[in-house]
């Protein structure tokens, strides 16, 4: 291994769930053959908490995710979830185990809220009244009034009440885990900050293991309970939120100093 | 006898050969969109394939249609029978519009909302037959409709080697040189053309995904 090992606070208490054991990933195709898009990545979330997974663009923090529901596999080394390499799953049970939201939604538009909600009970055979229940449970959960918005077709919603029913699809099989890849990015401020702030209390809730992409640090150190920094696809260290205001890494440091910057106002200087 | 009078004498015929007509263009289509459709669907899962099926259904395409008919006729068990070999020539035509839309169809689908159907755990028949066809619906019925017009159209040159319907008009009038003749089979047979591009897009409205 090149380099000292990554930074990495002492483990907190929980089983390892999902496990990175050396992992690297290529793009496929002759496009791949040069920078790999992940390289040599080792971690492992513990169960229950909320592993924000924070880096620029291009970081490999989406890669990341989509290995853990196997969207993407390996192309060395090893991804594990409770135990069991990827590789070994059956990738339709294992995707059913882990609620997926991703920005912009991807509700199906041809479906009304409750059917998008309740797909994944549909899909594994919940009788009807139950996926009922459930879908009006879970959209109660995240704001939205059942009554109002469960025959209402995703073009008819806003984009913030969009992610809420995401949200809300991903819970529905009360999968014990959570993949969240920029779920809030394509919000504006004001909405955004709102449902962050619901879903960090929601999190306390849902007593699930949630692994969440965002480039967004205020968003990472409000939500997660422990940061994995990703940088041009190596894993530089993991750190509680605490850790990451005080560090003296210097690309914790470039991120603190990116986010904390007040933008000028046109023509004046700042004092 | 004017043109009209000449329709209203002749009508049992011209019906006759309208329903003929339809009879050829309408099991083209059935045999075109069950054959098309499947084709469509398997070039989206193996691209490699595109190539050669998009390739031979365009030169189907090329070839002029009295020449296609002209092909076939040696072909055992085709040729035999006129219509058998007239329904094989027009399926040959409409499957090119069918399987090309069936391809754009199913690639214009959100890249987003397949990944999350797919990240959600649904199976690949699952996607296809819940998200991908219901939303590709629109683009897939135009081929068929463009596909049906074109056939309406292809169809009646197979007059030309006995397998009836319109066209049989037509080249009767033209051997005879009379052109209430003509008409009887041109008119109708535009006619049907424009009922089907009409009755087809107020489907394609309906069951269309707007999105």
């Amino acid at each position: 291994m090149n380099g000292p090992a990554p930074h990495a606070p002492p483990s907190p208490p929980g089983e390892a769930v999902i496990e990175f054991h050396q992992v690297w990933y290529h793009a496929p195709g002759p496009a791949g053959a040069g920078q790999p898009l992940l390289a040599d990545l080792s971690l492992a979330v513990r169960r229950g908490e909320t592993l924000v997974l924070l880096g620029r663009s291009g970081s490999g923090k989406t890669t990341t995710l989509k290995l853990i529901n196997r969207l993407l596999e390996p192309t060395r080394g090893e991804v594990r979830v409770e135990g069991r390499a990827t590789r070994e799953w059956d990738p339709i049970r294992l995707r059913r185990r882990i609620g997926y939201v991703i920005q912009e939604a991807g509700l199906f538009p041809h479906f009304s809220v409750e059917r998008n909600v309740g797909l994944v009970p549909r899909l594994e055979g919940w009788p009807p009244e139950r996926i009922h229940e459930r879908v009006n449970e879970l959209l109660r959960l995240v704001g939205l009034d059942p009554e109002q918005f469960g025959g209402r077709y995703p073009r008819e919603l806003s984009g913030g009440q969009r992610q809420r029913v995401g949200v809300a699809r991903a819970l529905a099989a009360d999968p014990p885990f959570l993949l969240m890849d920029e779920p809030f990015g394509a919000l504006d401020p004001l909405t955004r900050a709102e449902i962050q702030r619901e879903f960090q209390t929601l999190q306390q809730r849902l007593n699930k293991t949630i692994i969440f992409v965002t480039h967004d640090l205020r968003e990472a150190l409000l939500l997660g309970s422990r940061i994995a920094l990703l940088e041009g696809g190596k894993l530089h260290g993991v750190y509680a939120p605490e850790e990451f205001t005080h560090g003296t890494d210097p690309v914790v440091a470039a991120y603190m100093a990116a986010f904390s910057q007040k933008p000028e106002a046109g023509g004046q200087e700042s004092k | 006898m004017s043109t009209l009078d000449f329709f209203l004498k002749n009508y049992p015929q011209i019906w006759q050969l309208t329903l003929e007509h339809l009879w050829l263009v309408g099991v083209s289509m059935l045999l075109a969109v069950a054959m098309g459709l499947p084709l469509g669907i398997l070039l989206t899962r193996r691209p490699g394939f595109s190539r050669p099926v998009l390739g031979s259904a365009n030169i189907v395409q090329t070839v002029p249609s009295l020449a296609l008919f002209g092909f076939l006729l040696p072909v055992p068990w085709l040729g035999e029978r006129a219509d058998r070999l007239a329904i094989t020539a027009l399926t040959l035509y409409a499957l090119l519009p069918v399987i090309q839309n069936t391809c754009k169809g199913i690639a214009g689908v959100d890249p987003g909302v397949r990944e999350a159907a797919r990240g959600m755990g649904m199976t690949d028949r699952q996607v296809l037959f819940q998200v991908e066809l219901p939303l590709a619906l629109g683009i897939i019925l135009a081929g068929v409709r463009v596909a049906t017009v074109i056939t309406v159209g292809v169809a009646t040159i197979a007059a030309a080697i006995g397998a009836g319907g319109l066209g049989e008009f037509i080249f009767r009038g033209v051997a005879m040189v009379d052109n209430r003749v003509i008409l009887a089979g041109a008119i109708p047979a535009a006619a049907l053309a424009l009922l089907a591009d009409f009755v087809l897009s107020r489907i394609e409205r309906r069951l269309a995904y707007a999105s």
